[in-house]
């Protein structure tokens, strides 16, 4: 029997992570390794600096300022701000709410970072080219969402019963805004010519995503039954307006729209656009809702027919629920593509965020400023893309460990 | 011997009744629809034009110019022409960014797991930043930058064989004609160097043989195929001309199609990296190990054991990328690029036959589609698992 001994006594070796070390590792650790982190960081230098130089030298930022409001509301009169300001005030309370209520087991809602991310968030609003009160009403927006949060995880521990009404004020509040931005009914109306600016990108995107989702899930329903005429036409629907661009089914919508309707009717541009836009998206959402239905086991639609439950209630009260948690992310991941199609809208001349930017290239005061202008919008939308694309993560995380 | 007659279930709780009568009402629904658009329709185009619907607006002169085109064509020529060169304009954009994009897209997803920690962080940079920002703000950023390219009397050089101003990008191109006969040869070596490494590795693995003779007969076939592209194919630089106003000789890519294939190779490419990557991690981590274990270099590992297991995860999205790709194409109106759409989108302005125009843009696209999906469920049927 061979007895094996250990080579020595001496402690296991210390993982010292030095600068120097981590470098060696991590980037020089062969030939044609340093050659390339050389070569990289040496153009990647080059590009930095040259920016940097740009941005300092020759670009002229007076555009972005002069031209903010436009940038965020279009045209609308600003002599009626104080109903957008409300609509901000609105939509800051619910998510300040949302926020607290999502958290409701998280032990510390104001975590170190959180701070830092907050007081980072306010220091960033000082710096905002407008005029003083804006920037004290801005600082106070960021601090009413820090009081709802806070409100939020009280209500959700003192009065727990409260919070499944949160769904249904986020709509009340969604419509609260149409009603404040569009007027009628004892306010002002403001034209839909005068909407523009990430206003209308935002309210585009959320109507139209809220109206292809019933459409939507009835196309998927309609795709899995056993129904042949339902099936063929589900079918039809979505491969056809799958296997369009975009920008075809948009054109189609402000031109032949009103070719289809009797005459007279002659809709809002803005309607036609949104007409287009949940075409479009109930088509791709279809496909993702089908991908949550065929997750679902044969085994809950049998046990349903065991209990008596004939088909809409199975599909209402066994299916959908399920099929529509499991699909979440990739009905999250339509919103963002949704959100950045809506510069589609440029090219058939409504004024959202891009196309404002176009007509504000076109004043001769502005001329040729395009770099900054398309990379203050550029950063706009990927703020938004990327804060919703970490959202959508933190929300697969959390569902995946209910789930288990 | 009594026997239990069912009670006769009452027509209105009969459930066979009620799927065949909801199919009817939904049928009967979808058909009046269809009546009373078209009837809108045929009442809304007689009032304003006095049209009726066919096609015979496809034989009149179109009138308008295109920037580039493949096949000759003039103002003179009647819309079927003009429709026919954006077609093959599309055709090119779609075709050449298909293939460069999925050079892209597997490079930067391989590039994911290497193990510098550099291009790592680009990678991840690239893919967060391009998918983040819309494609058609990206188009408009690559259509400003290649605008900014000096005009032809002051033109950039590269390597002084490639030329970049304002009116495009110079490359050197084959001409002569002699250029079919030989493309053709290379055509035929590249099958025959396909079926001699398939038989090499027959008869080493079930003779035991060497493989050295086909080996050496491939290098000789490799390194004939290397002296005909050099030398034999003709390859014709641009030149600046005399009077310093034109750039003769070589391939013209006009700027507006080099930001629109920049512009759709770079975002799709972010997409496909992503594709890859989760296709290379959805490989067990065992395989990799047991390759190791076997002896194989890493880079031998990524081309013999994980990415033939990878591509059955990576070819089905593969598909919705690649069609993206095709209608993202349709942005070309957006860059001054004369695409089908862009092209047709001015038929239907100066014609006014917009119902005519959106079924041959509808057939089109559908037609395209298909076609790139019959070929990638090919492809996802050859890299199935073969089960017993």
């Amino acid at each position: 029997m061979t007895v094996t001994t250990p080579p020595s006594n001496s402690a296991a070796p210390v993982e010292s992570s030095s600068p120097r070390e981590w470098m060696l590792e991590n980037l020089f650790n062969t030939w044609y390794n340093t050659i390339l982190t050389l070569v990289i960081s040496g153009l990647l230098f080059w590009t930095f600096a040259s920016l940097i130089i740009w941005a300092r030298t020759e670009a002229k930022w007076s555009v972005i300022p002069a031209n903010l409001p436009l940038f965020f509301v279009g045209r609308f009169p600003s002599d009626q701000y104080w109903r957008l300001w409300i609509v901000l005030t609105l939509i800051c309370l619910l998510a300040g709410l949302t926020w607290g209520i999502l958290a409701r087991n998280v032990p510390v809602l104001f975590r170190q970072n959180i701070v830092i991310i907050i007081s980072f968030v306010c220091m960033m609003m000082t710096l905002v080219p407008v005029g003083i009160p804006y920037r004290i009403l801005l600082i106070g927006m960021v601090l009413l969402v820090v009081a709802s949060a806070w409100g939020g995880k009280q209500l959700s521990k003192t009065q727990p019963d409260l919070t499944k009404w949160l769904p249904f004020s986020w709509f009340i509040c969604l419509i609260i805004s149409v009603w404040l931005i569009g007027g009628g009914l004892g306010l002002e109306s403001v034209s839909t010519n005068l909407w523009g600016g990430l206003m209308l990108t935002l309210l585009m995107s959320i109507i139209s995503i809220l109206l292809c989702f019933p459409i939507g899930v009835m196309l998927a329903l309609g795709r899995q039954s056993s129904l042949p005429i339902i099936r063929f036409l589900s079918i039809a629907y979505i491969e056809v307006i799958r296997g369009l661009p975009l920008i075809t089914i948009l054109f189609m919508g402000q031109v032949l729209v009103p070719l289809f309707l009797p005459e007279g009717m002659r809709p809002d541009r803005i309607l036609r656009a949104i007409v287009g836009l949940t075409m479009f998206s109930s088509a791709y959402l279809a496909e993702n809702v089908r991908g949550g239905l065929q997750a679902i086991p044969r085994g809950q639609i049998e046990a349903a027919k065991a209990l008596g439950l004939n088909t809409p209630l199975t599909l209402g009260l066994v299916v959908l629920p399920q099929a529509l948690k499991i699909s979440i992310p990739s009905i999250v991941g339509q919103f963002i593509s949704l959100f950045q199609d809506t510069t589609l809208l440029a090219i058939v001349g409504l004024v959202e965020l891009l196309g404002i930017s176009r007509s504000i290239l076109a004043n001769p005061k502005f001329l040729g400023r395009y770099s900054e202008v398309y990379l203050f919008i550029g950063i706009l939308y990927w703020l938004f893309c990327y804060l919703m694309s970490q959202a959508s993560r933190k929300l697969e995380q959390q569902l995946n460990t209910e789930r288990n | 011997m009594t026997t239990n007659s069912t009670p006769k279930v009452p027509l209105w709780r009969d459930s066979r009744f009620w799927k065949i009568a909801f199919q009817l009402i939904i049928l009967i629904a979808v058909l009046s629809l269809f009546i009373l658009l078209g009837t809108n329709l045929t009442r809304n185009l007689q009032q304003t034009g006095g049209t009726v619907f066919n096609f015979d607006f496809l034989n009149s002169t179109a009138g308008f110019g295109i920037g580039e085109s493949l096949i000759p064509y003039e103002a003179t020529d009647d819309y079927s022409r003009v429709l026919l060169a954006g077609l093959l304009n599309s055709l090119r954009v779609m075709v050449l960014g298909i293939i460069l994009t999925t050079i892209l897209g597997v490079l930067a997803g391989v590039l994911y797991f290497s193990n510098n920690w550099l291009l790592r962080k680009i990678t991840v940079f690239y893919v967060e930043i391009v998918r983040n920002t819309p494609l058609l703000l990206q188009l408009l950023f690559w259509y400003g930058l290649f605008l900014k390219l000096p005009a032809i009397a002051t033109t950039a050089k590269l390597f002084n064989a490639i030329y970049l101003n304002k009116r495009g990008v110079f490359l050197p191109w084959p001409s002569g004609n002699a250029v079919w006969f030989w493309l053709s040869v290379l055509l035929i070596a590249a099958i025959a160097s396909v079926v001699i490494w398939r038989w090499r590795i027959k008869i080493m693995v079930e003779q035991g043989k060497s493989g050295k003779p086909q080996l050496i007969l491939l290098w000789i076939m490799g390194i004939l195929a290397g002296l005909i592209i050099i030398f034999a194919l003709g390859w014709q630089r641009p030149i600046p001309a005399e009077n310093g106003r034109t750039i003769e000789g070589g391939l013209r890519m006009t700027i507006e199609f080099t930001a629109l294939l920049v512009g759709l190779v770079v975002y799709t490419g972010a997409y496909i990296a992503e594709i890859v990557r989760s296709g290379i991690q959805s490989v067990p981590k065992g395989q990799w190990e047991a390759a190791r274990s076997l002896g194989l270099k890493p880079g031998l590992v990524m081309r013999l054991v994980v990415f033939p297991q990878a591509l059955r995860v990576i070819i089905p999205p593969l598909n919705s990328q690649y069609l993206n790709l095709a209608k993202n194409s349709s942005l070309a109106i957006a860059v001054a690029y004369p695409d089908i759409y862009s092209v047709a989108n001015t038929t239907f302005n100066q014609s006014g036959r917009v119902v005519e125009v959106m079924l041959i843009i509808m057939a089109t696209y559908l037609s395209i589609n298909l076609l790139i999906s019959l070929t990638m469920n090919g492809l996802n049927k050859a890299v199935q698992l073969r089960e017993r």
